[in-house]
């Protein structure tokens, strides 16, 4: 069954036709072709494929499509500010080599925001907790967490 | 204070920004027109005759474009050994064999169709372990040989073997002796982005080939080989490398699905993309190979080693790929770590129907250094001697030979050491409380570059344009490791540009000069020394140029300096004398002339000189390529004997652990991680290697296991299959690294890629024993084994 889809896709309104068998993934990236979520695993383990959903970070491979009506959305793509500006926790990111082969990064970088949108000031166990569910192979987590505190030192300092 | 001004520094990947904007594109996300989308059909036995393959309903599926079995499309063997094919004919060896694909117009048809192959099988009597695979009357894997001799038996015919001085002296002179069977698991590489490719044909039946690999030049043969099969004999595969998604090894292999693709889009004429989801990925991508290793060691009574003995047995499964070859790195520290005069080395590899296997960080030296290392610390406690001694009383030295006839060039194993123990306060004993313990253990790996092929060599173009900018074409791949961000300071530093000059472009068999792969940790090492052998090529076109162009130029920049500033004096310097190409340098994208005075007109941008160079009559461009093949040797595997990289890594990690008695389980409160990497290229880079190495390692000491039943994997998803999440890795590390400065590494560099993961398990097992009193020797490390161990324990203390 298809049917039209109206939601807020980073921050733009947008109608698309969905699928009812299709997940928030599958509208991203193969009806819309955002490709900046990725899919890790497809079964809601790994994290990759972290979007926010009304701010809440969620794993758009078990997110049913035609969940997202009226919901506002935001992917990696809706965090790069004008002019090819990345945002502070993109930006800390980059800072801290916290990024290898970058098929986490997405999730992980939205899993963040979700954590330091609602909790400016968070400890490093809060940190953990957030990224609980982001898988990475990479890094052993260690400059991932640096690039969290260091994000929220200075959307602080920015506010 | 550094002597230069990029090596050292933080100087930023290239592909951050995009990789935390999400426009880096991975395999998943690219398209051609008119893409179809590929899909196989595994085997649903371990082992079984192939009978009939009923095709006809899924070709009728709406969708489908073409359906190919062996059957129907040329045979393609596949492996060094040639024993396996893209598509099964007659039998099937283990659940993963390949006996149809299709290629449809979405992946769900695709799926769909494969649904609607029915197989008709005669099973077989099946063989899952090798003591099981070489007992007298086993079921053949293999009945025959590639070129259809027959075979009586399971092994298969790859030697590794190796000895040096005297064994049974060597036993008679141990006065300690400790002997162990250590074995390891079925590991999955677990790239975050899983495998896939696609194949394309133009009308000329010349192939390009979106894949996910990390030898494009090694694979460019391969699959001109499959062409050649296919009955397009010198057409030309072109390999494109997007961002890669994790490598970890997984790319040293070409592979059947790429093999299956090329198949697909051959037969349609339509571009055709294969993507393993990722249960497909568990079940059917190449893992790390399980091994079983006999180890006996002896010392005398002082504690220096005096021989040691070391069988191992490997579960090769189905097929030779890389796995079958982790034995010429095992004899590497089997011969090679700590000083030891008498040493025997076997290694033998058995066909069994469970998965095959290919490569993984570390290749063997993770398998057999958690033999080695647990070993050590037996050893030292029946020596009475402490185990941190114990290693530095048999430590390699710089200017040793080792008996496989490595040549030690620089070895900070010393200071690795007594880094770590300190790090541990370890004179103060290695039990840290009830049920608290520390631990510790080394490695030797290749630093500078490995010669597992007879060549070793990576090529390098630099090109120059009108803006001064450096064009870098590398063959070598960029899997996450952060090898672009090393090859922007190597070029900068060694050509004297700014970072922000020097563009890497994209791996293209097309474009790019020839590489042997990024593999054991020599991308930095090799593309360095590339890098700098170009640079200088570059330099010298670069002044020889300049002689001609310089004093025209300055002249000009004196006119206008004199505009600006007219009471302006020039010094008394004679220019056009002075322009000579021994005279000129770089710096920071201007050429100067290095005795001149400091005059801000008197020197020349570079961009400028290639302007002029390009824009006139009889003009030139300017291009330098390199080939860099580094001095070391292809060994000889069979004897065990050869110097298989030009330098070594050496390194120590230590752990500090608290076992919890009732559960089994084990905490991790810190570990120290200290290598000899020679130089520090790039601190965060570095970094990112040791740390993501050493967690990788804690997935190997502690939670990671691909069972296997029958041949059928039980665990293919994350659920099941635990890496390592932000809650395993909650402990603090400390990294040191010791600066060696290696004569043969860039700028002084060692590769450092794999070290990371090599001692991390032994280090934790160790600190577990000096905890609890016990001594696991299967990896993982679970709770239950821990526990078990304890129990067995209290049975033996209480009669």
């Amino acid at each position: 069954m298809k049917k039209q889809l109206s939601f807020t896709l980073n921050g733009s309104p947008i109608q698309v036709a969905a699928d009812s068998h299709q997940t928030l993934l599958e509208l991203l990236r193969e009806s819309l072709h955002m490709t900046g979520t990725k899919e890790g695993c497809g079964e809601g383990e790994c994290g990759a494929c972290t979007v926010l959903v009304d701010g809440l970070a969620i794993n758009a491979c078990l997110y049913p499509a035609f969940e997202a009506a009226d919901k506002n959305i935001t992917t990696i793509e809706g965090l790069v500010e004008m002019k090819n500006k990345l945002s502070i926790i993109q930006q800390a990111f980059v800072d801290s080599g916290a990024i290898q082969c970058g098929f986490c990064t997405p999730g992980m970088i939205l899993s963040a925001k979700a954590l330091l949108d609602t909790q400016p000031d968070p400890s490093e166990e809060d940190i953990r907790e957030a990224l609980s569910g982001n898988l990475c192979r990479c890094t052993g987590y260690v400059q991932i967490i640096e690039a969290v505190k260091k994000a929220a030192v200075h959307m602080r300092d920015k506010s | 204070m550094s002597e230069y001004l990029h090596i050292g520094k933080a100087v930023p990947r290239p592909d951050g920004p995009d990789k935390a904007a999400g426009k880096a594109h991975y395999i998943h996300d690219l398209q051609r027109p008119g893409m179809l989308h590929g899909k196989i059909k595994f085997s649903d036995f371990p082992h079984a005759r192939i009978k009939h393959i009923d095709t006809s309903k899924a070709e009728r599926l709406p969708g489908v474009k073409v359906v190919v079995t062996a059957k129907n499309s040329p045979e393609i063997r596949l492996g060094f050994l040639r024993d396996n094919m893209a598509l099964k004919k007659d039998k099937v060896r283990q659940y993963r064999d390949e006996v149809a694909a299709v290629a449809a117009i979405d992946p769900d048809i695709a799926a769909e169709a494969i649904d609607l192959i029915r197989v008709e099988y005669e099973p077989l009597p099946g063989v899952f372990s090798p003591l099981e695979a070489m007992k007298e009357g086993a079921p053949l894997v293999h009945e025959t040989d590639p070129r259809g001799r027959t075979r009586s038996h399971n092994l298969l015919p790859l030697k590794y073997h190796h000895e040096s001085g005297d064994l049974e002296e060597g036993k008679q002179a141990a006065y300690h002796v400790a002997e162990g069977e250590f074995s390891t698991p079925l590991v999955q590489q677990c790239c975050m982005g899983t495998a896939g490719c696609i194949a394309e044909f133009d009308m000329n039946n010349n192939l390009t080939l979106w894949a996910k690999t990390q030898i494009p030049f090694l694979a460019q043969r391969d699959f001109n080989r499959a062409l050649s099969d296919m009955g397009l004999k010198g057409k030309n595969t072109r390999i494109i490398v997007p961002a890669l998604g994790g490598g970890f090894g997984t790319g040293l292999d070409t592979h059947t699905y790429e093999y299956i693709a090329i198949l697909l889009a051959y037969q349609t004429g339509h571009p055709v993309k294969i993507v393993y989801n990722r249960r497909e990925e568990f079940d059917n991508l190449s893992p790390r190979q399980s091994s079983q290793t006999h180890i006996v060691q002896g010392c005398d009574r002082d504690g220096k080693l005096t021989f040691r003995q070391v069988d191992v047995l490997q579960d090769n499964g189905a097929y030779a790929s890389w796995g079958a070859t982790y034995p010429s790195v095992m004899m590497m520290p089997a011969t090679s770590l700590y000083r030891v005069p008498n040493i025997f080395f076997d290694a033998k590899l058995v066909y069994t129907n469970n998965t095959y296997c290919q490569a993984m960080r570390g290749y063997g030296n993770p398998e057999l250094t958690w033999a080695l290392e647990s070993n050590m610390d037996e050893l030292a406690e029946l020596a009475g001697i402490d185990p941190f001694e114990f290693r530095m009383l048999n430590r390699n030295e710089p200017g040793d030979t080792t008996p496989m006839g490595l040549k030690i060039s620089t070895c900070g194993l010393k200071d690795c050491l007594e880094t770590v123990a300190q790090k541990l306060d370890w004179n103060n004993g290695t039990k840290k409380g009830k049920n608290r313990g520390i631990g510790m253990a080394s490695l030797i790996h290749v630093g500078g570059g490995g010669r597992i092929y007879r060549s070793d060599a990576s090529g390098m173009i630099l090109k120059l344009d009108d803006f001064g900018n450096v064009n870098v074409f590398y063959g070598g791949v960029e899997m996450g490791q952060g090898l672009h961000a090393v090859l922007i300071q190597v070029v900068a530093e060694a050509l004297g540009v700014r970072p922000d000059k020097v563009f890497i472009n994209p791996t293209d068999t097309g474009t790019c000069p020839w590489d042997v792969g990024t593999h054991a940790s020599r991308g930095a090492f090799m593309a360095g020394n590339a890098a700098i052998l170009a640079a200088e090529k570059l330099r010298k076109k670069i002044f020889q140029l300049a002689e001609e162009l310089f004093p025209a130029e300055v002249e000009k920049n004196l006119e206008k300096h004199l505009e600006k500033n007219p009471g302006y004096r020039p010094p008394d310097f004679d220019i056009a004398k002075a322009s000579k190409r021994d005279r000129f340098d770089l710096h920071e994208g201007y050429i100067f002339i290095k005795d001149a005075p400091m005059e801000s007109w008197l020197r020349m941008d570079l961009g400028k000189l290639l302007r002029s160079a390009h824009f006139r009559p009889q003009g030139q461009m300017l291009i330098a390529e390199a080939f860099y093949d580094p001095p070391n040797e292809f060994p000889d595997f069979e004897k065990g004997m050869g110097n298989i990289s030009s330098t070594y890594a050496f390194g120590t990690q230590g752990a500090e652990v608290e076992v919890d008695t009732e559960t089994g389980e084990i905490m991790i409160i810190r570990m120290v991680a200290a290598h000899d990497v020679g130089r520090v290229l790039n601190p965060p880079g570095l970094k990112g290697q040791i740390y993501g190495a050493l967690a990788q390692g804690v997935g190997y000491a502690l939670y990671e296991e691909l069972k296997s039943e029958e041949g059928k994997i039980q665990n293919p998803d994350f659920r099941d299959y635990k890496i390592p999440r932000t809650h395993e890795m909650d402990f603090p590390i400390d990294l040191v690294f010791i600066e060696t400065n290696d004569n043969f590494g860039p700028f002084g560099a060692k590769g450092v890629a794999e070290p990371g993961l090599v001692p991390t398990a032994p280090a934790i097992a160790n600190a577990i024993y000096n905890a609890v009193g016990v001594r696991i020797r299967d990896l993982p490390i679970t709770p239950e084994k821990v526990l078990d161990a304890l129990k067995n324990n209290k049975k033996l203390k209480t009669p």
